[in-house]
């Protein structure tokens, strides 16, 4: 992003100019001797030049595990660095995570980028400011106090001694284990965390500058394609590719059993030759596949589900009166990333090199070399920016297909991109779930008793497990490997229990989680995992008791919410958007309200929904979504809304137009029209409101916002047209349904 | 057979030897290394391989080289420069209208074209002129926001 020529002045006027005094500066000593664990992935990445290096030109290398998914990571990372080492911003250059250089941080998911990537970074950034302080004042001779930091530079109040970070890079200061020994900066003397800085990606994007892995060129390089399977069964009974391998600029046909895939030196060339054999192979196809309109009850029907009781509470309380009970389901969902998955691989410097928009370039590389049967030393996996994600989509099967062809083309750098049908046949769901929810309500109309039941397949089968492999071309291979067996992770942040246990203070509850281990379609891990099921349903189902105890939604919320935060968010938002109590309906319009705190440990939202219904149609527009967000201390305002916003709006999508078609044969949807999503003219306005707290630490909130706003809908279609929704999506037909029901 | 065809891309004519068949796409992206149009569906769904050619926005993987002929081709690359940014580009820039950008080209590229023909769209017209192409990410309203800024800039 800059180069390493940078002066202080042409910097340090942007930001106001940095002068801080080491009056705080810390005793390295004193604390060096307790061994105590390190903050966040610091713990497994001990050397502070694993994380950083300073450059003799003026630049500090920031080395994370982190990966930039379009969410604004890195950026926030950068900003924490600059903030600890008290530099200008433009100052930092982050590195891509690369296996030969960059510390292990595993999955970048779950949003604990900022939360724990963050963490690690900002303590070695402040022990790293505090090592040069040191030698500065060892250099000079004058005590650390006496000295003043100013983007870099390092010197004493009247200015006849000086030196620099730069100066002092050659020392290599920072070859040396992590200690936490110096104290981040207190909150209020922050002057780049908290600030809406511009990312650092997005001006490259908007000149058309390469930047993503699709835009990567390298010498030498071929194009490959695959050609998958004809569904996920599927038996490949003959395949003559004699006429393929004399097409023009075909390098190779690779033929593994069912994996298939060719090699060509330009791309279309590649994509003809795919379309050739697709046409070529005759398939026997089994009709293996659950009925799509009872694959709810196929799913809780299967053996082996394992039933667990993961949380439960019980306390005195009033009798309860009245019950109230609904059962809710979701769909499979698919990521359905814009831009299909796409990997280069081929042999650099003896290693087999892999470039993928991977979720975790560890966990990718440790499969891969399992797949291949390499030493995972003879495998570096570069990470290179992809469209967005939204979890584990196939950017590493598609990094572990461009391994295979090129493996099989005498390890020549070979470029893969999925076609759109592969992405959408072959991608990862998002499980299928089912929710049921029993309430009692007391005399006074609250709740006393809360009973919910989650059936639900795994939400994580990620690459880097201990057995198996978890990347598809392995599976098709003539001897196939195994994939890892599915686990249900635990909570608080859970799989398919996600969110399941509810923030509010009931006096009575039991919460059960039935993992279904079979995966009749494949599942992984999809944004929020089971928190937007677990949310769609708890959130709607507080309306329909709400509504048995005639309460207002907003204050029967609050009645049994006790988190002072969790009430913050939602009275900032009833207030934002000019919540009516009791206000009434024209029979189309409509408004509702949704919380949640996100894994129940992360960011608070809140989200009032205002939907128009067309009665005899059945379409729903979201109109105006206002939300309000805590995510303790905020790093970027300016990212966090986006998550925010990008979140509703996907969430918003999530729940009025999608689901993965399938048959009892095939996945259906394999296009933009058989998987419809959100489009310009349905987007909402959306408003944010965000509540900052500077004294608390981050929060992660990339997944915060779309569990509430599909209950906020579903509540608001309630509150315009009287009838509850409690399948996903809300088409057109499901929704007039509902209206006839009354 | 391959032929030599030769194009009008960004002001230059450029040249390439492939089937009449090949998209445009591939040969901008693979031939010519301009990297702003991206393959998104290769089917005319998703908008995200947008360029415009004589004044109208047009989806590269779904036209053949062949049909190009003399016609002007412009990418994201030929609209601005470092120095001197397309109004969207620094719009787009100033909203920080994207969280993972993969569409972006599709949406300027689509906003250019509706700019040229009319540099005072409403809201709602902008929303149109958008509506196929796709946004994964939830950054609708930014793109939009954008594109209004940038129509201020544009107009006078």
């Amino acid at each position: 992003m800059n180069g390493p020529d940078l002066t202080r002045r042409q910097f340090g006027a942007a930001l106001g100019g940095l002068v801080i005094a080491f009056s705080m500066a810390p005793r390295l000593s004193e604390a060096a001797e307790s061994a105590a664990r390190l903050p966040g992935t610091l713990e497994a990445n001990r050397r502070l030049d694993a994380w950083l290096r300073v450059d003799e030109g003026g630049t500090v290398t920031v080395f994370t595990g982190r990966v930039e998914l379009g969410q604004g990571a890195t950026t926030a990372l950068a900003q924490i660095v600059a903030e600890e080492m008290d530099i200008a911003f433009i100052r930092i250059r982050m590195i891509p995570v690369d296996t030969l250089r960059s510390p292990n941080e595993g999955v970048t998911a779950g949003s604990n980028s900022i939360e724990v990537g963050g963490a690690a970074l900002r303590s070695a950034a402040a022990e790293a400011r505090a090592i040069l302080i040191d030698l500065a004042s060892q250099r000079l001779g004058v005590a650390p106090g006496q000295l003043i930091a100013d983007d870099g530079l390092i010197f004493t109040k009247d200015g006849a001694k000086k030196t620099s970070y730069w100066e002092l890079a050659g020392e290599n200061p920072l070859a040396r284990e992590a200690t936490n020994s110096a104290p981040p900066k207190p909150p209020k003397d922050h002057k780049i965390v908290g600030q809406p800085v511009q990312r650092l990606d997005i001006a490259d994007k908007v000149m058309g500058r390469p930047v993503f892995i699709q835009d990567l060129r390298l010498p030498g390089m071929t194009y490959g394609r695959v050609v998958r399977p004809a569904s996920y069964g599927a038996e490949l009974t003959r395949l003559d590719d004699s006429a393929v391998r004399k097409m023009p600029g075909i390098i190779s046909v690779v033929r593994d059993g069912r994996f298939i895939g060719v090699v060509a030196e330009r791309e279309e060339q590649a994509i003809a030759a795919r379309a050739a054999l697709a046409k070529a192979a005759v398939w026997r196809v089994p009709a293996s596949q659950p009925e799509p309109a009872n694959v709810h009850d196929y799913l809780k029907t299967r053996p082996n589900i394992d039933t667990k009781t993961v949380n439960e509470k019980t306390g005195t309380a009033s009798p309860s009166v009245k019950t109230v009970e609904a059962t809710y389901r979701k769909p499979y969902l698919a990521h359905a990333s814009i831009g299909p998955s796409c990997g280069i691989a081929g042999f650099v410097d003896e290693r087999l090199t892999v470039w993928s928009h991977t979720q975790g370039p560890y966990p990718l590389r440790a499969d891969i070399a399992k797949a291949t049967g390499m030493a995972p030393e003879k495998v570096r996996v570069i990470h290179a920016p992809g469209a967005g994600c939204y979890g584990h989509n196939g950017a590493d099967d598609a990094a572990l297909d461009a391994a295979l062809l090129s493996l099989n083309t005498n390890g020549r750098l070979v470029k893969l991109q999925w076609m759109r049908d592969d992405e959408f046949g072959w991608e990862p769901f998002g499980s299928a779930m089912t929710m049921s929810a029993r309430a009692g309500l007391s005399a006074d109309g609250s709740i006393v008793d809360w009973q919910y039941d989650v059936w639900s397949c795994t939400h994580n089968m990620r690459p880097g497990n201990r057995q198996g492999v978890n990347l598809l071309g392995a599976w098709h291979l003539a001897k196939p490997l195994e994939r890892a067996v599915p686990a249900e992770a635990p909570l608080p942040a859970g799989g398919g229990d996600r969110n399941a246990v509810p923030v509010y203070d009931f006096p009575n509850q039991k919460i059960i989680d039935h993992f279904i281990p079979d995966m009749p379609l494949r599942v992984s891990a999809l944004r929020t995992l089971g928190a937007f099921g677990n949310l769609f349903a708890l959130e709607s189902f507080m309306d329909e008791v709400a509504d048995a105890a005639g309460a207002d939604p907003v204050a029967f919320r609050l009645k049994h919410l006790k988190d002072e935060r969790g009430r913050a968010v939602l009275q900032a938002v009833a207030e934002k958007a000019g919540w009516k109590p009791g206000a009434k309906s024209d029979g189309t319009r409509g408004r509702g309200v949704a919380f949640s705190r996100y894994e129940t440990t992360k960011t608070y939202v809140a989200v009032i929904a205002d939907v128009v219904v067309d009665r005899a149609s059945g379409m729903v527009r979201v109109e105006r979504v206002t939300a309000a967000a805590d995510a303790g201390q905020t790093i970027n305002p300016d990212g966090l809304r986006n998550q925010i916003e990008g979140g509703i709006i996907q969430g918003t999508s999530w729940t009025l137009k999608e689901q993965v078609g399938f048959d009892k044969e095939h996945i259906t949807s394999r296009d933009w029209v058989s998987y419809p999503i959100l489009t310009f003219p349905e987007v909402p306005a959306v408003d944010v409101v965000l509540i900052d707290h500077p004294e608390l630490p981050a929060l992660g909130a990339g997944e915060a916002s779309q569990g509430p706003i599909s209950a906020a809908i579903a509540n608001a279609i309630r509150h315009a047209t009287g009838a509850r929704l409690r399948d996903l999506p809300f088409s057109p037909d499901r929704v007039k349904a509902a209206i006839a029901r009354g | 057979m391959p032929q030599t065809y030769q194009l009008h891309v960004n002001g230059e004519v450029r040249e390439v030897t492939a089937e009449g068949d090949t998209p445009l796409l591939y040969v901008l992206k693979n031939d010519f290394e301009l990297s702003g149009a991206k393959f998104g569906c290769g089917l005319a769904q998703c908008g995200a391989c947008t360029v415009i050619v004589d004044g109208a926005a047009v989806r590269s993987c779904r036209t053949e080289i062949r049909s190009v002929g003399t016609r002007n081709v412009t990418t994201l690359e030929g609209i601005g420069t470092e120095e001197k940014p397309h109004p969207l580009q620094a719009a787009f820039i100033a909203e920080q209208a994207m969280q993972c950008g993969y569409c972006i080209n599709g949406m300027i590229m689509s906003a250019k074209a509706l700019l040229d023909r009319n540099p005072h769209p409403a809201e709602a017209q902008v929303r149109e002129a958008l509506a196929g192409n796709l946004c994964r990410c939830g950054s609708h309203n930014r793109i939009v926001r954008a594109i209004l800024r940038a129509s201020k800039e544009v107009a006078t």
